[in-house]
């Protein structure tokens, strides 16, 4: 079973430490199980199941350092696991920014897991594939979705005595649902801690009113347009907001090599860089999107407001850069909150005389880190609103766009909701810059 | 967990065949018991080393090593696909029977049973790559020595920082299937890069270049610089470019006085440009603008929720309507030495092969594996099917995708002669490109103006924006062989759950006539 419990894992981290010759150790135990159903064109095409547990070996003599992991549990192995580690660290270089490794720490409680989610089988999976492919045959349209759950836990030890242990859930899913003729397209995606939340049905009819909605698209000039970007359209892997979170580093800003670098040295901590409603913090004991309540060094996460009322109020700092710069440390949750207002997006739509509904970006790619500039396109549902009301679908455009521009030309804030592990509001934004046309669907 | 039966911790002498054969079978037989029509095994141990530097010191050495296996099994025509790390009898039995009890779940939802194309078995084979040194052999302060050195030539140079690190990947995969194959193959891939950043306090500006160094499919050998695979660039740009052997320290100190001159450049006029494109550039527009579009999974819709379909539809493909110019040819192989590409057989026991995709500037052909052949009338497979780990499922993926160079005589410096207001651009910048595949943007890491058949000096915030079939189409002029050279990418994306995928792209510099250019400079 890749899911141990707390002392299952401190049993193992604690035999990997006592094999340790170095000065310190630190051994990171990872573990997960995980399902996945995919289907496309109606039909289901690949699913499985995947369980690992692996160990990460930090060594340290002095000053220097080297880790190893492994994947396998026998002594022999977690013995030769600590052996490479050390022999790397042996033969590298002394780290003139080492930092002596953590203590004991104090954690909050965390609440990323839910047991019923760790439950789902492959039965619950297909059926849920089988929801959503029914209602978009029957509506003579096309489903391509993917879901996934897991259940993962993290065990942290040192030698200096701090002990780590967590265990999270997630449910993802996301459907795009197309006109069989390809002339339409819509999208819909959701995560979720608890399976009791997700809703195959209401996402895939979400997805397939605006892949029917979409048809027949009419070409706008591109230029600077008023644009309401729905959660989806700020929020992914690669996503405007994501990016803009990612840059708040105070190393790099203090070396002159961020948008936060000032002329001639400095930072613009502190600093009002946005619309006075633009509230960003992260929060691992969020109700709806509850993160990791430690790092991977073990160093506890809290709540940390970063952008306050438009303000800069806090950078990232790494341990090292902390204490040169007589700063306290931050732990990242890897989630974020950015406070919004009470509308829906139906009453959104509802308040604007002229815009564009954007459903979704995509490819989103840096082009200058001197201004954050962001590349990238529309995609799977763009919607031309006029007089309150959605007008008509309107052929995707590519955007060339700075998210530090972009809020500050923001027009109003609806409800927050989850995507990504994080919370984030759909955003109406006025002059988002659109450089070309593009003739996918 | 229990115990293993294998030592993983061997890391430079691969597992026992005769072993992976016997746990093989195990897993083969099981699933044929649980209903299985077809099953593959692959028993996988994933070496890494990456070593990471900034400036005078070492940030980070990890060695990393992932075991385990997968089994795939097709029952009634459904796939199930289940994966683990407990590499014992038992747990590849039982992995064995998740799968086959993942295919019998799904079987209500499958509309469309799987057509695998026939595949003969080679019964016990194996392939290496064909490296001269090993990189996990390398001791680890040579590496090191070799990125400190490679900072303090960019440092020495002007730069303000500077980032170097070394991949070393190590992909020790055995296959197995009902068909009768036993693969054992040994796989090899490098690669060193850097960042260097120039910083001018006083104006708040600063900028970038990184190495022009590509992953490779070699060994450590790549790192010992040789003249016969060194070219230079254009004269007046001073870009060099490399073949199968790289030079990090002259490229570091090259990059550092680019990274400088770039903080002085005159910005960009927007509009319309020749644009002479470099290998280390092309390759990535290759990738995206004919790579991708020509996956069959894309065209029909299997990656409709993820990285998208492709407007180089049967249908469209049909019309006979041209791709690009009729210069452009374009050939898929999993062959080329060196590449990222190159294996003996892929990762469903197919051994691998060269063909064309485009010819003369017309689409003749996709990338297929044996679920995908019978679509185009294929009785086999084009062996280009990938895992990015044991614990992945194995899909289609893209194989290396080259331009093919010019038959007529023609070097850079002649290409440029000709052009009378152009860009000639060199390395991978920013690039994003819609889900069909019509639209893209491209930057690069240097740009030089070029004037009356002359570079006139480095130019800055250049992007491309063009639309595939009109950019290729726009194909004037491409150099001859002795200029072909490789770009890859570690980390192509696609699939759910995402795999990465290691690709190379060869092309020789190539000319590209009125092509739309726009200005990346913004305020904030």
């Amino acid at each position: 079973m890749p899911i141990l419990s707390q002392d299952e894992a401190q049993a193992i981290l604690k035999k990997v430490l006592s094999y340790s010759q170095a000065d310190e150790c630190a051994a990171t135990l990872r573990g997960r199980t995980s399902g996945n159903i995919r289907y496309a064109r109606n039909t289901v095409s690949t699913a499985g199941q995947s369980d690992n547990v692996s160990l990460a070996v930090e060594s340290r003599f002095g000053k220097r350092s080297g880790t190893a992991t492994c994947n396998q549990f026998d002594d022999a192995t977690l013995r030769r696991c600590v052996q490479r580690a050390e022999e790397i660290a042996r033969l590298a270089p002394e780290d003139p920014e080492y930092v002596a490794m953590l203590g004991p720490q104090q954690y909050l409680v965390p609440k990323a897991y839910a047991a019923s989610t760790a439950a789902i089988t492959p039965d619950v999976r297909a059926q849920a594939a089988a929801d959503s492919i029914t209602m978009c045959e029957a509506r003579k349209l096309t489903a391509a979705g993917f879901l996934e759950d897991g259940a993962s836990f993290t065990a942290l030890r040192n030698s200096k005595g701090l002990e780590a242990y967590e265990q999270s859930t997630n449910v993802d899913f996301s459907v795009t649902v197309r006109t069989p003729d390809g002339t339409g397209s819509g999208y819909a995606v959701a995560d979720f801690t608890d399976v009791k939340s997700f809703d195959a049905k209401a996402l895939t009819k979400r997805a397939a009113d605006k892949a029917a909605g979409s048809v027949n698209a009419k070409a706008l000039e591109p230029g600077k347009y008023t644009v309401i970007l729905e959660p989806a359209a700020l929020v992914s892997d690669e996503g405007l907001l994501n990016r803009l979170v990612y840059a708040l580093d105070a190393r790099e800003a203090d070396e002159g090599r961020s948008f936060l670098s000032k002329k001639g040295g400095g930072t613009k901590k502190g600093e009002k860089l946005f619309d006075s409603r633009v509230t960003i913090y992260s929060d691992p004991l969020n109700d709806q999107a509850p993160g990791s309540v430690f790092d991977g060094e073990g160093l506890p996460v809290k709540r940390m407001p970063w952008i306050e009322k438009g303000v800069v109020r806090n950078l990232y700092y790494s341990r090292y850069w902390a204490e040169k710069s007589k700063a306290e440390a931050t732990a990242f949750s890897g989630n974020f909150i950015m406070e919004g207002g009470t509308q829906s997006l139906e009453e959104m739509i509802k308040g604007t005389a002229k815009g564009i509904l954007v459903t979704r970006l995509w490819y989103i790619r840096d082009v200058d880190p001197q201004t954050l500039l962001v590349t990238g396109l529309t995609r799977d549902g763009t919607f031309y609103i006029e007089n309150g009301k959605i007008k008509h679908p309107i052929k995707n455009f590519r955007f060339n766009e700075s998210p530090i521009i972009m809020l500050n030309n923001i027009e109003a804030m609806g409800k927050p909701q989850r995507l990504g592990g994080n919370l984030v509001p759909p955003l109406k934004i006025r002059d988002f810059t659109f450089t070309s046309l593009s003739d996918a669907v | 967990m229990g115990g293993v039966l294998v030592d993983p911790e061997q890391l430079l002498e691969t597992i026992d065949p005769a072993l992976k054969k016997r746990l093989a079978d195990a897993a083969l037989n099981a699933a044929k018991s649980a209903g299985a029509s077809y099953a593959d095994v692959r028993i996988g141990r994933y070496l890494n080393q990456y070593v990471f530097t900034r400036e005078k010191q070492v940030q980070n050495i990890t060695s990393t090593e992932s075991f385990g296996v997968g089994v795939r099994a097709l029952v009634n025509g459904a796939w199930g696909f289940a994966s683990t790390n407990l590499v014992t009898e038992a747990g590849i039995v039982q992995a064995a029977k998740n799968a086959a009890a993942i295919a019998k779940a799904n079987q209500r939802v499958q509309k469309e049973p799987v057509k695998l194309a026939a595949q003969k078995g080679y019964g016990e084979v194996s392939w290496k790559t064909p490296i001269e040194r090993n990189a996990f052999e390398v001791p680890v302060k040579e590496k090191v020595d070799l990125l400190l050195a490679a900072n303090a030539k960019a440092l020495d140079n002007g730069a303000s920082y500077v980032n170097s690190a070394l991949f070393q990947v190590n992909e020790q995969k055995y296959f197995a299937s009902t068909d009768g194959s036993y693969i054992d193959q040994d796989v090899h891939r490098i690669w060193p890069t850097f960042n260097v950043t120039v910083i001018d306090r006083a104006t708040g500006k600063f900028r970038s270049r990184d190495a022009m160094a590509s992953p490779m499919g070699l060994g450590y050998e790549y790192l010992t610089p040789r003249a016969s695979d060194k070219l230079m660039g254009p004269q007046g740009t001073g870009v060099i470019g490399y073949k199968q052997r790289y030079d990090m320290l002259e490229d570091a100190a090259l990059a550092a006085k680019q990274a400088k001159e770039k903080l002085t450049a005159k910005s960009v006029t927007p509009g319309k440009y020749d644009l002479v494109l470099d290998p280390s550039h092309l390759g990535l527009t290759i990738h995206e603008s004919v790579g991708h579009p020509t996956e069959l999974d894309r065209v029909l819709g299997y990656e409709a929720n993820y990285a998208g379909t492709s407007f180089a539809t049967l249908d469209w493909k049909a019309k006979g309507q041209p791709y690009g110019s009729k210069l452009v040819n374009i050939v898929a192989d999993k062959l080329q030495p060196g590449t990222l590409g190159a294996v003996g057989y892929d990762d469903e026991g197919v051994k691998t092969k060269e063909w064309d995709i485009i010819k003369d500037g017309k689409l003749v052909n996709y990338q297929k594996i044996r679920d995908q052949a019978h679509v185009m009338g294929q009785q086999e497979s084009d062996g280009c099917c990938y895992a990015d780990s044991w614990s992945s499922v194995q899909f289609q993926r893209m194989p290396n995708i080259s331009l093919r160079p010019g038959t007529a005589k023609l070097s850079v410096d002649d290409m440029i002669k000709n052009v009378d207001k152009g860009i000639y651009i060199a390395g991978e910048g920013s690039y994003s490109i819609d889900q069909q595949r019509y639209n893209f943007q491209f930057g690069g890491k240097v740009f030089y103006a070029i004037e009356k058949g002359k570079i006139a000096g480095m130019i800055e915030d250049v992007a491309y924006q063009a639309n595939t079939q009109e950019f290729w189409g726009s194909c004037a002029a491409i150099c001859d062989q002795s200029d072909y050279r490789f770009l890859g990418t570690f980390f192509d994306g696609k699939g759910q759950p995402g795999q990465v995928s290691a690709v190379s792209h060869g092309s020789s510099t190539t000319r590209f006539n009125g092509v739309n250019v726009i200005n990346t400079a913004r305020k904030i």
